[in-house]
């Protein structure tokens, strides 16, 4: 076992306990922080794969500014375990049994594609992931749909100053 | 054996290089708190601590004792993990970003030549900036734990200024990037250490000045430091710490002060060099230590300018800090990276 090997496996384990905690805790904020949790451990996994912008955007963006705002509103709320409103059993059952569909689609999904039968992931190998790369690739041969979804970003920061607006 | 097959030499280098940086910053922050003490002191007319020791210089050491031998108390109705987690991590993300400072150049010991930087990533803005942004959870996650409406009121207004400043922050450190054209905090430096090239302040002068006062804003410090605003919450989001915690906390904003200072200095003001002269020339040992003192001197300098700051002007009121967030530092960010992009283009012909 080399030492990514068990890099691998310990962010795997971190990655997996983390997602299990975020719907098993009690409180609200005590899932946003394990969600963090998750988070890091993704972003090592990019750092394995040698896509070190990914992960530190990654980090940036959803630990450093979309969670921000999750704890914002739940703290600001005040939810706390008593005033989550119970749910029914058979919503529960309901939930399990389509999120096991859900992951049953998915494992058959990857399973059965021809590109990835029999090829393992490159790991510390491979450059597409350093920031020089995949910005040439960005503003070379994928410049529409980049400036695309910068419009769709723009559009909605509108529609968020133009909901914010009281009046 | 080959489980564990690399360099474990590196690894022991590595090692020692971060116990030195920690505990330097740790040894700086404790005597940045006596010199805020004396320069406030000064800016008053008053002399300032001078007991304990020859001019007070053992007075850090007696605050530190002080705290450690405090009772620890934690509030019943505090929520205890997070209580506890909270000043970690803080001090934690006040620690992290000295792993990618270039803190001199390399010397060589035992035939070995030694990077004085822990990791010479080529991402180390970014990096800088993500820690950063993580930054904010320590106060979040404490002011939250302690159950109290005042620490829960500073710890979202924290937040609120942590992510406004972060906006104009990361905007200037772009027009930085265009001049560059490296995200590696060491090539910055070292462009800016080459014959003939001036220090990035000479290009971007209006990008400094806003990274500075962002930086005011994330490090809590006066005008910005609301989260701390003792008129109207108390004490602010570590109202119910006490002991070393609280000391944590404290202690992570003078950690933080430091980490800022030498980002600035490597970012704006040449990182190691010194001007006029040219290091190549001396032997590397000397180079890298004279390039250490050189950096030390910037960090001291924009640390008293930090503290001068502090106590020379007065506290903004939230609606004001709000607006010179979005509404002044925003647009004169993207003036300056429009401003930049424009001249860069317009050099290359």
């Amino acid at each position: 076992m080399s030492i990514i090997q068990i890099l691998f496996s310990f962010l795997t384990v971190l990655a997996l306990f983390g997602a299990i905690m975020v719907l098993v805790s009690k409180n609200p904020v005590h899932s946003v922080l394990w969600l963090i949790t998750v988070f890091f451990a993704i972003s090592g996994h990019y750092i394995l794969l040698n896509a070190q912008f990914l992960a530190i955007v990654n980090l940036i963006v959803y630990a450093g500014a979309i969670m921000v705002l999750f704890l914002f509103v739940i703290m600001l709320m005040n939810l706390n375990a008593e005033s989550e409103p119970r749910k029914h059993l058979w919503m529960k059952f309901a939930g399990v049994i389509s999120g096991g569909c859900f992951l049953m689609v998915l494992v058959s999904l990857i399973r059965q594609t021809v590109e990835l039968t029999g090829k393992t992931v490159l790991m510390k190998e491979g450059n597409i992931g350093l920031i020089k790369n995949l910005g040439k690739a960005l503003f070379s041969d994928y410049v529409v749909p980049f400036e695309l979804s910068s419009v769709l970003f723009l559009s909605a920061m509108v529609g968020a100053v133009v909901i914010g607006k009281k009046d | 054996m080959t489980l564990l097959a690399f360099d474990w030499i590196l690894m022991v280098e590595k090692l020692i290089l971060i116990a030195i940086i920690v505990f330097a910053s740790l040894g700086i922050a404790l005597y940045t708190t006596f010199a805020e003490r004396k320069v406030a002191a000064i800016l008053q007319d008053r002399p300032g601590p001078n007991r304990a020791g020859p001019f007070g210089l053992l007075q850090p050491f007696a605050d530190g004792l002080k705290l450690i031998m405090k009772e620890e108390i934690i509030p019943n109705s505090a929520s205890k993990a997070l209580f506890i987690l909270g000043p970690g991590l803080a001090m934690t993300a006040a620690l992290m970003t000295c792993s990618v400072i270039p803190w001199s150049s390399h010397v060589e010991l035992f035939d070995r030549k030694i990077d004085l930087q822990i990791a010479d990533i080529n991402i180390g803005i970014l990096y800088i900036f993500g820690v950063v942004s993580l930054g904010v959870y320590g106060i979040m996650i404490g002011g939250w734990a302690s159950n109290n409406k005042f620490s829960l009121m500073a710890a979202l207004r924290g937040a609120s200024q942590a992510i406004s400043y972060e906006l104009a922050m990361g905007l200037s450190l772009i027009a930085v990037l265009m001049i560059s054209g490296s995200l590696s905090l060491k090539t910055i430096v070292e462009e800016q250490m080459d014959a003939g090239s001036l220090w990035n302040i000479a290009y971007q002068p209006l990008g400094f000045v806003i990274f500075f006062i962002c930086a005011l804003a994330e490090c809590n410090r006066t005008p910005f430091d609301l989260p701390e605003a003792e008129n109207e919450l108390n004490f602010g989001y570590h109202q119910e710490y006490s002991s070393m915690k609280l000391g944590f906390y404290l202690f992570s904003e003078y950690i933080n002060m430091i980490m800022s200072s030498a980002v600035m200095a490597c970012l704006f003001f040449g990182g190691y060099d010194i001007p006029f002269l040219n290091e190549a020339k001396l032997a590397p040992n000397i180079a890298a230590i004279l390039g250490l003192l050189a950096l030390l001197t910037k960090i001291v300098i924009f640390i008293f300018v930090f503290m001068w700051i502090r106590w020379t002007i007065p506290r903004f009121r939230y609606d004001q800090l709000m607006n010179v967030g979005w509404k002044k530092l925003i647009p004169l960010a993207l003036f300056n990276m429009l401003l930049t992009g424009a001249l860069i283009l317009w050099k290359q012909g």
